[in-house]
């Protein structure tokens, strides 16, 4: 159960559960839907930019426990930080989701509370549920007229 | 001499009655004696893909390393022996389904590429602007896709029996649908995401009584309950050889011999023509007539050893065994606190989906996995079934021959550590 356990930590559970920031946005500024194609989870991402940084972030819609919680963490981390703050954010938090903890050494202070996710790398076919927030979440920044699918990105 | 006689004692010894013995058929399967995570492998994701008995791989290794060539041209021996080894597939495929004749046989890539021939090629030539195409609510993308982009093209409607909560279909209002404007019927033998079994020979009969022709989607129902192609009244029927434990890439399309020489061929090439100038090319007569390029050679052989070991097993005796194992897993995660079953059809085979308190199908699958078992979350290729059934995924467990009850045991305990881990 170990490898288990690393997936679903205290913390994922619970924000999977009672997800924080759920719910539509009221004055929201940027909004992007993203898709998982192959398990039809389904996400739309509000964000408010003020001041070219992201004064408040909030998503609806369906998924699972990792897409529902990181979702609910992502909204609470990226609230103060403009765009380029955001991708390169992303950035590490991807490798984090690809390859694990050991691939960004002084990682956990710099992830913060997206440390949890650490033991998504043990399961391949979860990275895309990690990540499908955060790609909408971009895409709503970037101006995305069009829905994000997690299959468009590659990975 | 030796080795054939301790053979034989030993398939008497664990076997006196003769009868299917789900043990000794596991041992077949090379891939099933792994751990996964520590765990004796569970594999229960059987409507996906099957695994493969040595004798198929085996088939599959001793053409490569034996008689590896092209076939329908060489002129030494080795392109003889493949090309026999080829049409004796065909010969065997034709058997398994009761076709009447091997010509009647097309290979292809799999059950997708065999609907979407006779969608470019029958529906292309019979279906007109106005005209009506009739499928079901529990059909997979792969038997409604290539229906919307025909009738797309064409102009025509798609037209879609409805399914009861149960997983049913409606057969009176599937009648009603038949119109004076349908031009064909497309039909799953066995739902992939319920296990529904479809009354195929009424079906067929209603379908008849107005003069529409019937395509029947085999890919869940052959590996469990064979198909005779006579007795069902289908005009056309679609199966893939890697879920009836044969290797993936290879598949059947079998026609009414009529109807595929009434069709125009689909792609050009090599093989399907008889002559070409750049004037006019006379093609070649079915199958061949749809089967341009180079075929898989070695998946057709290692098919044919897939139907003979089906065959060995008797296909009635593995249909019983497999209908104790899944109604004693439909009894068992039933019984399960907060378990819900998707879909409680009259007659079910190869799968049970189900659904545990809220946690997404994907989280039960992921949860499973860690416990050794193989499942498969998701919508399973049928959104719009989901969306009728008022959910986006299910966990859906699905049998084989080599499954047993002992399996279902490891499931069940697997389902209860889902419990615990989203309590």
């Amino acid at each position: 159960m170990s490898e288990l356990t690393d997936l679903y930590q205290e913390v994922v559970l619970d924000h999977g559960k009672r997800p924080r920031n759920f719910g539509p946005l009221e004055g929201a500024t940027h909004h992007a839907e993203g898709l998982n194609p192959l398990c039809g989870d389904h996400f739309t991402v509000h964000a408010k930019m003020d001041g070219g940084v992201v004064r408040e972030a909030r998503f609806e819609g369906s998924g699972c426990a990792i897409s529902k919680a990181s979702a609910s963490v992502m909204t609470g981390v990226v609230k103060g930080k403009t765009a380029a703050e955001i991708d390169a954010l992303f950035e590490k938090f991807h490798k984090l989701v690809t390859e694990g903890p050991g691939s960004l050494p002084g990682a956990p202070e710099e992830l913060g509370k997206l440390a949890v996710f650490g033991g998504v790398h043990e399961y391949p076919t979860r990275v895309k549920c990690a990540s499908l927030a955060w790609h909408a979440l971009r895409a709503a920044l970037a101006g995305a007229q069009e829905p994000v699918s997690t299959e468009a990105e590659g990975e | 001499m030796s080795t054939s006689v301790s053979s034989q004692r030993r398939i008497h010894a664990a076997d006196p009655a003769g009868r299917f013995d789900p043990e000794r058929a596991r041992a077949d399967f090379p891939i099933l004696r792994q751990k996964v995570r520590g765990k004796p492998l569970v594999y229960l994701d059987n409507a996906a893909t099957a695994q493969k008995p040595r004798e198929v791989i085996d088939a599959m290794t001793r053409y490569y390393e034996e008689y590896n060539a092209n076939v329908h041209r060489g002129v030494h021996l080795l392109s003889e022996r493949a090309t026999k080894a080829h049409d004796d597939a065909r010969r065997a495929v034709a058997r398994f389904i009761r076709a009447a004749d091997p010509h009647e046989v097309v290979f292809v890539r799999g059950t997708t590429e065999a609907v979407n021939l006779v969608a470019q090629t029958f529906g292309r030539q019979r279906v007109g602007p106005g005209d009506e195409v009739l499928i079901t609510g529990l059909e997979h993308h792969s038997n409604i896709v290539p229906w919307q982009m025909l009738c797309a093209e064409k102009g025509a409607k798609l037209q879609v029996v409805p399914v009861s909560d149960a997983g049913d279909l409606d057969l009176d209002a599937l009648e009603r649908l038949l119109g004076p404007r349908t031009r064909l019927l497309a039909v799953a033998q066995v739902s992939n995401a319920l296990g529904v079994v479809n009354p195929i020979r009424q079906i067929t009969s209603l379908a008849h009584a107005r003069g529409v022709p019937v395509l029947v989607d085999g890919a869940q129902g052959i590996p469990h309950l064979g198909f005779d192609v006579g007795a069902s009244g289908a005009d056309f029927y679609a199966f893939s050889g890697h879920k009836m434990y044969g290797p993936m890439g290879i598949g059947v399309l079998w026609g009414r011999k009529q109807l595929l020489e009434e069709m125009p061929p689909w792609q050009g090439g090599g093989d399907m023509i008889l002559s070409v100038t750049f004037e006019k090319t006379i093609y070649n007569a079915v199958p061949h007539k749809f089967e341009a390029g180079t075929p898989a050679v070695a998946e057709a052989i290692g098919l044919a050893a897939a139907i003979a070991y089906l065959e060995r097993q008797g296909i009635e005796a593995v249909a019983a065994h497999e209908r104790d194992v899944l109604a004693y897993a439909v009894e068992q995660l039933r019984a399960i606190p907060d378990v819900r079953l998707v879909g409680t059809p009259a007659e079910r085979a190869g799968v049970v989906s189900f659904l545990v308190g809220d946690v997404h199908p994907h989280d039960v699958g992921t949860v499973l996995d860690g416990q050794g078992v193989a499942i498969r979350a998701g919508h399973h290729c049928a959104q719009p079934l989901m969306k009728r059934l008022g959910i986006t995924a299910t966990a859906r467990a699905s049998v084989a021959l080599y499954n047993t009850r002992e399996d279902v045991d490891a499931l069940v305990r697997a389902v209860h550590a889902v419990r615990e881990v989203f309590a």
